[in-house]
């Protein structure tokens, strides 16, 4: 039986798992950091 | 901790994972000598992302666990936090097992999915942590739903210890441990310990960087508390 295609998939998954994760927490991140720039700037604006 | 500080020691843990990574990747796959006493082969190789991941998966629900503890002793936010984090990242560690243990299962044992002791409460660790996220999400009281989680995450993490004994305890489809059984050759454990020290050292940079998204939500909201005010 030819395994390489498991051991292929096997590690192309754990691959893949991180960088979504890692995409996801970055993604969050800056959408967050310009949130916070944004009320900051509203704060400062404010009479 | 300084911010200067923080940053500095992301960017050195970032600088260690990216050729740690391509090390693990190479001592796992070319490095690690062809297993050849089961007769499983080049397949064996998931064993050397397979299990450290499973360990840094376990570790993280056991901060989770210290975490939610002192959340309950203390009441302090960051120690919410320090949970949340932990729990997010060890989903995402005991996916990776969950799913390389079915594509390793198939050629090995002809089944993709069976019942054994150790795969079912795997699996049920890992659905634990979910509904551990998944909660956070329905309770809006923010003290409520840090006191809840903290009490939930202290009994989910009683599954940690019966999936590290289970193979142990109880007669198993999964191999037994390796290390202690003598299995893992000699030739194979530089490649293991690598995989491991690269995999915890992972864990602590994605548990950083997750709990400075926490931090940054703190932020916000306080931002939000201070606008609705000056309204």
């Amino acid at each position: 039986m030819n395994t390489m295609p498991y051991l292929f998939a096997a590690y192309l998954a754990i691959w893949i798992i991180l960088a979504l994760y890692l995409y996801s927490i970055h993604s969050r991140e800056k959408t967050l950091r310009e949130e916070v720039r944004r009320l900051k700037q509203l704060l400062k604006n404010k009479p | 901790m300084s911010e200067k500080l923080q940053s500095r020691l992301d960017a050195v843990l970032g600088i260690i994972l990216f050729p740690g990574m391509a090390l693990a990747l190479y001592m796992a796959l070319i490095g690690a000598p062809r297993e050849t006493s089961s007769g499983m082969g080049d397949l064996q190789r998931i064993f050397y992302f397979h299990v450290p991941a499973a360990i840094a998966g376990m570790t993280a629900f056991a901060v989770n666990f210290v975490a939610s503890l002192m959340y309950v002793i203390r009441r302090n936010r960051w120690w919410d936090n320090v949970a949340l984090s932990a729990a997010e990242t060890g989903v995402m560690f005991f996916s990776m097992v969950l799913v390389t243990g079915p594509i390793w299962a198939k050629p090995a044992w002809f089944v993709w999915w069976t019942w054994s002791p150790r795969l079912t409460l795997s699996l049920v660790l890992g659905l634990l942590y979910v509904s551990y996220l998944l909660i956070r999400n329905y309770i809006e009281d923010p003290e409520k739903r840090a006191l809840i989680s903290a009490v939930f995450g202290v009994i989910a993490f009683a599954d940690t210890p019966l999936v590290w004994f289970s193979i142990r305890w109880w007669r198993d489809i999964h191999p037994s441990p390796m290390l202690e059984t003598g299995n893992l050759g000699r030739s194979m454990r530089p490649a293991f310990f690598i995989c491991m020290i690269v995999f915890q050292i992972l864990l602590v940079f994605i548990l950083r960087r997750r709990f400075y998204l926490e931090s940054l939500r703190g932020e916000m909201e306080s931002l939000e508390r201070q606008a609705d005010a000056a309204r």
